[in-house]
């Protein structure tokens, strides 16, 4: 953001928000600027950052203080399971079933000099159920809900509709955020699960149908190794995920800067925040549940 | 007359910007009165201070002689209901048809839950607005005219004492500017409503307000009967007044 433009005898000089600089004026030979330290730029970036993170925490704990507060709308809750839940069926089932089928044809062309291409149903179903499933699920919603969500809040907040809720004491963190939240919870884990069932329907396809392997067989191997704990461990993933990607979005929404451009800028914000998030959150949940789950 | 609302001293800042100057206003009961100034001199903010969902720095507001500085949230809310706001762009809820709009507050600020009784509500607050066929319609297809009337419906619905306009003819042609200016007066007339204005349509805030208020850099500089304040000597109201009614004879 452009904070401040000075044209000084033909040059141009333009600062950017949280930068400090000097400006000495002097009448015969225009303005002398003088650029602060590194340090100080650091400093200043340091406190932006941690404000932002301050503010965060603060909504985070509104969210679960609305989260138990009476009157609880479940025709919002369910509205927003349909949007979130109901409607994304076609595209994670149409996602999850081309992974499937993909790594199904890579495991098979790695494992047959091995002649142990028999396991690709157990190295599917794990990979899928402990990973791919929750993270490729929640990729997908976060390109399909979790831009809407900041773009629609962003858009509700620029045209005033945010603060006509509040002057009818309509808290819009209870309205708006909380069924959200709520929704993402609830249909993250369970569109991970029809994710778990097309995926690795993708690769006994492509297994027993493309490269002829036994389907009895090709099964039995699959459930001997999968234990309940993979298909556990990927739903709780994907529950933290939804909670995660409601939050950070909303969050862009209800901050976001006036006019079209503000509103692009917190859908984009929201869209490369949750997604880093998410693959943090990931890595951080995989190590613990390594290390007690499976 | 009572002053329903009294703002004493009230002072409010952003960062380093004051934009409230210890302001001191009587809003009379049942009367018409305009806010009146120069862009970005804190009408709006004195709106949000007004009706408690903006706490000022400094200063009170009294609503019937109770301090809604001091109260508590839940006490605030219950003085709230008292209150309805007619935004400048009506900030309808797009994701919701007309009737939806209106049904809004009536299902979340009065938790009226017969359908009936608030498809009732709805279609009477429709025919009050002279738009009686448009409920299943959605805010998009309004013109500006009609979606600052459903604003005002949507405002009403509650039944409020005291109905704030935030620019209500900005925007619109000078008809539509009058047909506007003529409701804000219906409102006041037919329903007894307290109403508060903040309008740079200079020449209809002194035709039909009882009381003028005018705001420059954060503070009241003149304030009264309209044919006093017309008469102010400060030379920011003269330039204001003297534009807006030389425009006028244009």
């Amino acid at each position: 953001m452009i904070c401040c433009r000075i044209v000084n005898r033909g040059q141009r000089h333009v600062w950017n928000h949280a930068q400090i600089v000097v400006i000495l004026w002097n009448d015969k030979t225009g303005v002398r600027l003088i650029k602060p330290s590194k340090s100080v730029v650091a400093r200043n970036f340091a406190i932006e950052k941690l404000e932002q993170t301050g503010r965060f925490v603060l909504f985070l704990g509104q969210v679960v203080r609305y989260t138990f507060k009476r009157p609880v709308r479940v025709r919002l809750y369910l509205e927003q399971m349909e949007k979130i839940g109901v409607d994304s069926v076609p595209i994670i089932t149409l996602s999850s079933l081309a992974i499937g089928m993909i790594f199904a044809l890579q495991m098979i062309s790695f494992l047959q000099p091995f002649r142990a291409e028999i396991a690709t149903g157990s190295a599917v179903a794990l990979s899928m159920s402990r990973e791919f499933a929750p993270v490729v699920t929640t990729l997908m919603l976060i390109a399909k809900n979790g831009s809407a969500m900041a773009a629609e809040l962003g858009t509700m907040k620029v045209t005033e509709q945010l603060d006509a809720m509040e002057t009818m004491s309509v808290e819009p963190i209870h309205y708006l955020v909380v069924p959200r939240v709520i929704a993402s919870l609830v249909m993250f884990p369970m569109l991970t699960l029809l994710a778990n069932v097309v995926g690795v329907l993708g690769a006994f396809l492509i297994a027993t149908g493309a490269y002829e392997l036994e389907a009895a067989t090709y099964l039995a191997q699959m459930f001997r190794d999968l234990q309940p704990t993979d298909v556990y461990s990927g739903l709780i993933k994907a529950a933290v995920m939804g909670v995660i990607v409601s939050t950070i979005c909303t969050y862009h929404g209800l901050h976001s800067l006036s006019g079209a451009r503000g509103v692009g800028e917190s859908s984009t914000h929201a869209v490369v925040a949750s997604s880093v998030s998410i693959l943090i959150a990931d890595y951080l949940m995989a190590t613990v549940m390594m290390a007690v789950m499976y | 007359m009572s002053a329903i609302i009294r703002l004493e001293q009230l002072s409010k800042s952003f960062d380093s910007l004051d934009v409230l100057r210890g302001i001191s206003l009587d809003f009379e009961s049942k009367e018409i009165t305009s806010i009146i100034g120069q862009s970005g001199t804190g009408k709006s903010v004195l709106f949000k201070c007004m009706i408690g969902i903006m706490a000022p720095d400094e200063g009170r507001v009294f609503y019937k002689g109770k301090d809604l500085v001091e109260m508590s949230e839940e006490e605030k809310e219950l003085v709230q209901r008292n209150f309805g706001y007619a935004f400048q762009d009506a900030a309808l809820f797009d994701s919701m048809s007309v009737a939806e709009n209106i049904a809004f507050p009536l299902r979340e600020v009065l938790g009226i839950r017969n359908r009936r009784e608030i498809r009732q509500r709805v279609r009477e607050m429709l025919e009050w607005i002279e738009l009686p066929d448009i409920g299943d319609k959605n805010p998009s297809e309004l013109s500006g005219g009609m979606r600052k009337r459903v604003g005002v419906a949507r405002a009403l619905a509650i039944k409020p004492e005291i109905l704030l306009f935030d620019e209500p003819t900005s925007g619109l042609d000078p008809v539509l500017g009058q047909t506007i200016n003529d409701l804000v007066v219906r409102v006041n007339r037919e329903l007894e409503l307290t109403c508060i204005l903040i309008t740079h349509d200079i020449p209809a805030a002194f035709r039909i307000s009882d009381k003028v208020a005018f705001l420059h850099q954060g503070e009241v500089i003149a304030q009264g009967p309209p044919r006093e304040v017309i008469r102010s000597e400060h030379d920011m109201v003269r330039q204001f007044v003297e534009n807006s009614f030389s425009s006028q004879e244009v």
